[in-house]
C-alpha cells in the first residue's frame, strides 16, 4: 500500500495561487477553492495528484455566515487519506457551482441530491433533477431556514414532552394536519401536477438512438416502485428497443425518510438507533461508521475490548448480508425461495447472537461513544466461534457446491459484463463490485480504520468484473470475515467495553468529520459537522448503495432487459440507505 | 332450507332461529376458508419488510398458516401487509394498489412507521400512518415487529376475521359497495389528499407563515 | 451436464427431510422431547441444528435471549401493604434522551407547595411511534423503565400506554431479565447501604 498522504502534503495553493486558499476555521482542514476555477482545479487534483476516486459530494447551509458550500471529497485508490476542496458561494438563489459531472461521473446523483435538498444548482449537470423529492415539492427542504410540517423545534429533546408532557399526536398540529405543508394561498383544484414529464423528457434525452438499419420502436417500461426484484422501492424507467435497454433512469426516493434533516435535530446519540436503520440488513455497521465519526471528532479513545467486539460484530454483519446478496440473487434470477431460505437459516443463527448481544434482531443500536453498550458473556462468545468455525465455513461451502456449477446460474453470470475497474472508479464505485473489477481497494487496509491492521487477511479481489465474479467475491469475502473473526476471537482481551462513562449528551467540539468505514456494500461514510452545540449542524450519510447506483445507466445501456433485475442485483443496493 | 333467505340482507333472527344456525355454521366455514388463506400483497417498503421476508423462512413459516403465498399482484391479494415507512412518495402506488385489491381485502399496519409514521414521523416525506388514508385493521407496534410479533398479529387478523359474518360483511352490502376505494393522493407543492382539498384551501387562506403550526 | 444442478439441489431438499426424521427418532430414542420443549427449541437454534428449524409458533415459541428488547414499561415494587411504588421518580431523563421523542411525562406538582414531587401524575409512551432503541432503559438512573420481552401486543387500534397500562411489577422484570434485575438490585443496594452509612455519619458528626 502507498504510504499514507496527509492533505497537507499536497500543496493546492502553490500549484494554484489566488484560486485556491486553505480552510483555516478550527476544526476543518482542506482547501477553498473559487467557484470560477473549480474545474480546473479538479482536473489537476485527479489527474496530477492522483485522487482519482471522489467519494462524497455534499452541501452545508452556512445560514449564520449567508454561505453555502460545497465539500468534496476525494480519495486515491491505492489508498492513503484524502483530500477535501470546497466552494463557497453567496446564499442567495439562484445558487450555482460548476458540476463535477465532467470530471468525475460518480458525482451525478450527489449533484442532484444537493440540490433537491439544499437548492445548490450545478451548472453543467447533465440531468439536473430532484431525486429524492418528486419534480414540483415546495422548497429545498435541507436548508436550515425550512421547516417541516411537523417541526416542533429546531432540536431535540422538545420541552413539551417533560415536564408537562400530555400526549397529543403531532399530526393534530399542523393546520392541515397529517403532516402537509402548503405555500400560502394554494388552491389544490387547480393545482397540476407536472411531475412526470420531466423524468421523460431526461429519459428520451439519454437515450441511444438506434443505428440506421431496421427502423424499430421504442417503448418505455416503468419497473416499480412496487418491483418483487427491485430490492425495495426503487422504480426504473427504460426504454427499450426490442430487448435491448436503449436508455434507463432509476426513480428513487421512495424510501426517502429525511434522515439528514432527522439528524441534525437528534442530539448525536440520538442518531445512534437511527443509523441502524440505513442500510437495514448491517446495523452494526452503521452504528460502526457514525460512532467511529463522531470519535474522530471529539477525539476520544476507544476501549480495547470494544475494538475486538465491534470488529466482530461488523464483520459477522458482513457474513450475513452477503448471505443474503447470494440467496436474494438467486431470487432474481428465478430460483424463487429455495436458496434464500437456506442462506436465511444461517442468518437467524447470526441474528440469534445479535439479538443476545445487544437485545435486537436487526436494528441492533449497539456502539456507543467510546466502545459499545454491554459486554459479550463467555458463553456467547463461544457461540460466535462455533458459528464461525464450524457452521457457517461448511455452510458456505455447501453453497458453493451446490450453486456455483448450476448450469442456469453460470449460463446467466458468467461473461455479462457489468463495469471494469476504470469506469468503476469513475464512477465512484466502491466495495465488492469496484474489487470484483479488478481494485483491490477496500477501506480495512486502504485506510484502516478500527483496528484491521492487526488482522492478517487478504482483501478479496477478481479481475474479470463480470457478473460470476461478482458473486463469487462474495463467497471470497465471507471466507476472509470468518478469518478474521476468528483471529479477533482469539486475540480478544479482557477488560472494560467503554472508554467514557455512559452519558446521554456527549460534548463534541466544532469542527467537521468525515469517518468512513467499509461497509458490506461499500464505502459508507458519515459527514458530521459540530459548532460545539448537543446536535450536529450537519449530518450527511455518503450510503454506498447510492453512489453505487450512479453507474446503473451506463451498466445497463445496451444489455438485455431479462439481464438488469440480475445487474441491479449485483449492485447490492438497499432502499433504506439510498434513499435515507 | 330457504337458500335465498340466506343471502338477505335484512333478515329478521328472533323470527327463525333455525337459520340463525344455518347462518353462523355458514359463517364459521367461510370464516375458516379465509382465515387459512390469507394471501398477503407480495410488497415491501422498508427494514420491516426483511423481517416480513423472515417470517416467511424456514423459522417461523407463515406457510403453516396459509399466508406464504405473496402475490404479486394486487388482483390476487386479499391482505395488504404495509410493512415500513409509507413515504409521501410512495403513498399513490400504494393507494392504487390497494383499489386493485379485491374484496374481501384487509390492511394490516406492521411497524410504527406503517402504524403512526414511527420513529420517521417528523420527516417532510413520512406519512404519519398509512391509516390516514386505508382501513387499517389491525397495527403491530414495533421496530421491527419480529418475525413472531408479526405472526402474532396476523393471528389478531385471524381473529378479527373470525368474527365476521356474512350478512354484515361490506362487500355484500350494495349500499357499501366500493365504500373502500380510496381516491388517489396527488404530489403536489407537498401531498394532496383529494378528499379534503376544501380544507386545505380554507387553510391556506387564512395562513399567515408557513410554519404559524 | 444439464439436469445435475436440479439432481444436486432436490438432494439438499431430501436430506433435510430426512434429517428431520432422523432427528426425531434419535431424540426419542434418547427420550427427549424435541418439540415443545425448551431443549428442543435450544438445540433448532444452535449450531448443530439439522433437518427442520421451523420453531412453531405459537405453539412453541423461541427463547428470547435475556437482552431482548421489545418496547419500554415501567416498573413499580409491590410494597408490604399491596400498594405499587413506582420507582419512576420523573426526572425527565428517558424522555430527553429518547430519539422520536415518544415519552410524554406529567410531572406531579404539590398541591400545597407547588414543588415538583418525585411520581409521575402521567406516563404515556406512543407505542407506535417508539422505535425500540433502548435508550430510555439504558440510562434511567433509577432503574424504572425497562425493555419488555412481550412482543403480542398488536392491536386494533394505535397503542399509546398510559402509566396504569406500562407498569408492570418488579418480579415480572426479575422474571424476564434475572441476571439484569439481580444485578441492579445488588448495586442499589450497595447504594443505598452507602446513603444510610453517610446519613448515620451526618447524624453523629455534629454530636460529636
Ligand atoms: S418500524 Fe422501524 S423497522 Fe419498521 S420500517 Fe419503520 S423504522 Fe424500519
Ligand atoms: S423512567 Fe427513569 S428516566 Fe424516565 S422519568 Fe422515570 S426515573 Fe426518570
Ligand atoms: S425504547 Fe427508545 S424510542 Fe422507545 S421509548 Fe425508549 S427511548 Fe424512546
Amino acid at each position: 500500500m502507498a504510504a499514507p498522504a496527509s492533505t497537507q502534503t499536497v500543496d493546492l495553493i502553490a500549484r494554484f495561487p489566488g484560486m485556491v486558499t486553505a480552510d483555516t476555521r478550527p476544526g476543518f482542514t482542506g482547501f477553498i477553492v473559487n467557484k470560477e476555477n473549480l474545474l480546473e482545479v479538479a482536473v489537476a487534483i485527479r489527474d496530477e495528484f492522483g485522487y482519482d476516486l471522489l467519494t462524497a459530494v455534499t452541501g452545508v447551509d452556512y445560514l449564520a455566515e449567508n454561505k453555502m458550500e460545497v465539500v468534496y471529497h476525494a480519495f486515491k485508490t491505492t489508498g492513503g487519506a484524502g483530500l477535501i476542496f470546497r466552494v463557497q458561494v453567496e446564499r442567495v438563489d439562484p445558487i450555482e457551482v460548476p458540476s463535477l459531472t465532467g470530471i468525475w461521473p460518480g458525482a451525478d446523483f450527489q449533484e442532484r441530491e444537493a440540490w433537491d435538498l439544499l437548492g445548490i444548482k450545478f451548472t453543467g449537470h447533465p440531468d439536473l433533477r430532484r431525486i429524492l423529492m418528486w419534480e414540483g415539492y415546495e422548497g429545498h427542504p435541507l436548508r436550515k431556514d425550512w421547516k417541516e410540517a411537523f417541526y416542533e423545534e429546531e432540536v431535540k429533546p422538545f420541552k413539551s414532552r417533560w415536564p408537562d408532557g400530555q400526549h397529543i399526536y403531532s399530526e393534530f398540529k399542523n393546520p392541515f394536519r397529517d403532516n402537509l405543508n402548503f405555500p400560502k394561498d394554494f388552491d389544490p383544484e387547480k393545482y397540476e401536477p407536472e411531475n412526470e414529464k420531466d423524468l421523460y423528457a431526461s429519459l428520451e434525452n439519454h437515450t441511444l438512438k438506434g443505428e440506421g438499419g431496421l427502423k424499430t420502436d421504442q417503448i418505455v417500461v416503468n419497473m416499480g416502485p412496487h418491483h418483487p426484484s427491485t430490492h425495495g422501492v426503487l422504480r426504473v424507467a427504460v426504454t427499450l428497443e426490442g430487448e435491448t435497454i436503449m436508455g434507463l433512469k432509476p426513480v428513487m426516493g421512495y424510501l426517502h425518510r429525511n434522515h439528514d434533516k432527522i439528524g441534525e435535530r437528534n442530539t448525536y446519540l440520538q442518531t445512534i438507533p437511527y443509523t441502524d436503520r440505513l442500510d437495514y440488513f448491517n446495523s452494526m455497521s452503521n452504528n460502526f461508521g457514525y460512532v467511529t465519526t463522531v470519535e474522530k471528532l471529539m477525539n476520544i479513545p476507544v476501549a480495547e475490548r470494544a475494538e475486538y467486539i465491534r470488529v466482530i460484530m461488523a464483520e459477522l454483519s458482513r457474513i450475513q448480508n452477503h448471505l443474503i446478496f447470494i440467496g436474494m440473487l438467486m431470487n432474481d434470477l428465478g430460483t424463487m425461495y429455495t436458496p434464500s431460505l437456506y442462506v436465511f437459516e444461517e442468518r437467524e443463527l447470526i441474528l440469534d447472537i445479535f439479538e443476545a448481544v445487544s437485545g435486537a434482531r436487526m436494528m441492533c443500536n449497539y456502539y456507543r461513544f467510546g466502545g459499545v453498550v454491554r459486554d459479550i458473556p463467555d458463553d456467547i462468545l463461544q457461540r460466535i466461534k462455533d458459528l464461525v468455525v464450524e457452521r457457517i465455513p461448511a455452510k458456505t461451502d455447501e453453497m458453493e457446491r451446490f450453486l456455483n456449477d448450476n448450469e442456469i446460474l453460470v449460463g446467466r453470470l458468467k461473461g455479462v459484463h457489468l463495469i471494469n475497474a476504470e469506469d468503476a472508479i469513475k464512477y465512484s464505485i466502491t466495495g465488492p463490485v469496484l474489487r470484483a473489477a479488478g481494485v483491490p481497494y477496500d477501506l480495512r487496509r486502504a485506510d484502516p480504520y478500527s483496528i484491521y491492521d492487526r488482522f492478517d487477511f487478504d482483501v478479496a479481489v477478481r479481475y474479470n468484473g463480470d457478473m460470476m465474479d461478482n458473486y463469487l467475491i462474495r463467497f471470497d469475502e465471507i471466507r476472509q470475515s470468518l478469518r478474521i473473526i476468528e483471529q479477533a476471537l482469539k486475540q480478544i482481551p479482557q477488560g472494560p467495553i467503554n472508554s467514557q462513562k455512559p452519558a446521554y449528551q456527549v460534548r463534541v467540539p466544532a469542527g467537521e468529520a468525515y469517518g468512513r468505514i467499509e461497509s458490506p456494500k461499500g464505502e459508507l461514510a458519515f459527514y458530521v459537522v459540530s459548532n460545539g452545540k448537543p446536535n450536529p449542524y450537519r449530518y450527511h450519510v455518503r450510503p454506498a448503495s447510492f453512489v453505487n447506483l450512479t453507474a446503473i445507466e451506463h451498466i445497463c445501456r445496451g444489455a438485455k432487459i431479462q439481464d438488469f433485475v440480475a445487474l441491479l442485483a449485483m449492485l447490492d443496493i438497499v432502499m433504506g440507505e439510498l434513499d435515507r | 332450507m330457504e337458500n335465498e333467505k340466506l343471502s338477505l340482507p335484512n333478515y329478521n333472527i328472533p323470527e327463525d332461529i333455525q337459520n340463525v344456525v344455518a347462518i353462523t355454521t355458514l359463517d364459521r366455514l367461510y370464516n375458516w376458508g379465509r382465515r387459512s388463506s390469507v394471501w398477503p400483497l407480495m410488497f415491501g417498503l422498508a427494514c420491516c419488510a426483511i423481517e416480513m421476508i423472515a417470517a416467511q423462512t424456514a423459522r417461523y413459516d407463515m406457510a403453516r398458516f396459509g399466508m406464504e403465498v405473496m402475490r404479486p399482484t394486487p388482483r390476487q391479494a386479499d391482505m395488504m401487509l404495509v410493512s415500513g415507512t409509507v413515504t409521501k412518495k410512495m403513498l399513490p402506488a400504494i393507494i392504487r394498489l390497494y383499489n386493485q385489491m379485491p374484496e374481501p381485502k384487509y390492511v394490516v399496519a406492521m411497524g410504527a412507521c406503517a402504524s403512526s409514521g414511527g420513529p420517521f414521523k417528523e420527516g417532510y416525506n413520512v406519512v404519519a400512518g398509512i391509516d390516514k388514508f386505508l382501513p387499517v385493521d389491525v397495527y403491530i407496534p414495533g421496530c421491527p415487529p419480529t418475525p413472531q410479533a408479526l405472526i402474532a398479529g396476523m393471528i389478531k387478523l385471524q381473529e378479527k376475521i373470525d368474527k365476521q359474518s356474512i350478512k354484515t360483511v361490506r362487500w355484500y352490502d350494495k349500499n357499501k359497495a366500493d365504500s373502500n376505494y380510496v381516491p388517489m393522493p396527488i404530489l403536489g407543492p407537498d401531498l394532496i389528499d383529494v378528499r379534503r382539498n376544501a380544507e386545505y384551501k380554507k387553510a391556506a387562506a387564512t395562513q399567515t407563515t408557513q410554519e404559524s403550526a | 451436464m444439464y439436469g445435475k444442478g436440479i439432481l444436486k439441489s432436490l438432494k439438499v431438499t431430501w436430506d433435510r427431510f430426512w434429517d428431520t426424521y432422523t432427528e426425531d427418532i434419535s431424540w426419542w430414542l434418547r427420550g427427549k422431547k424435541r418439540y415443545n420443549s425448551a431443549e428442543g427449541i435450544a438445540h433448532r437454534s444452535s449450531k448443530d441444528t439439522r433437518g427442520i428449524f421451523t420453531v412453531q409458533y405459537p405453539e412453541e415459541q423461541l427463547l428470547l435471549a435475556e437482552e431482548m428488547r421489545y418496547v419500554p414499561f415501567l416498573v413499580y415494587d409491590e410494597a408490604a401493604d399491596g400498594k405499587k411504588e413506582v420507582r419512576c421518580t420523573s426526572c425527565g431523563i428517558c424522555a430527553k434522551v429518547c430519539p422520536p421523542q415518544c415519552i410524554w411525562i406529567v410531572r406531579t406538582n404539590d398541591p400545597v407547595t407547588n414543588r415538583p414531587v418525585p411520581v409521575p401524575t402521567d406516563f404515556y409512551i406512543d407505542m407506535d411511534i417508539c422505535m425500540n432503541c433502548g435508550f430510555c432503559a439504558e440510562y434511567c438512573p433509577f432503574d424504572a423503565i425497562k425493555m419488555d420481552h412481550d412482543f403480542d401486543i398488536a392491536a386494533y387500534e394505535r397503542s399509546v400506554y398510559n402509566l396504569e397500562k406500562l407498569l408492570k411489577p418488579a418480579s415480572y422484570y426479575a422474571g424476564i431479565r434475572p441476571e439484569n434485575a439481580a444485578r441492579e438490585d445488588e448495586a442499589r443496594r450497595v447504594k443505598e447501604a452507602a446513603k444510610a452509612a453517610k446519613a448515620e455519619a451526618a447524624a453523629t458528626t455534629p454530636a460529636a
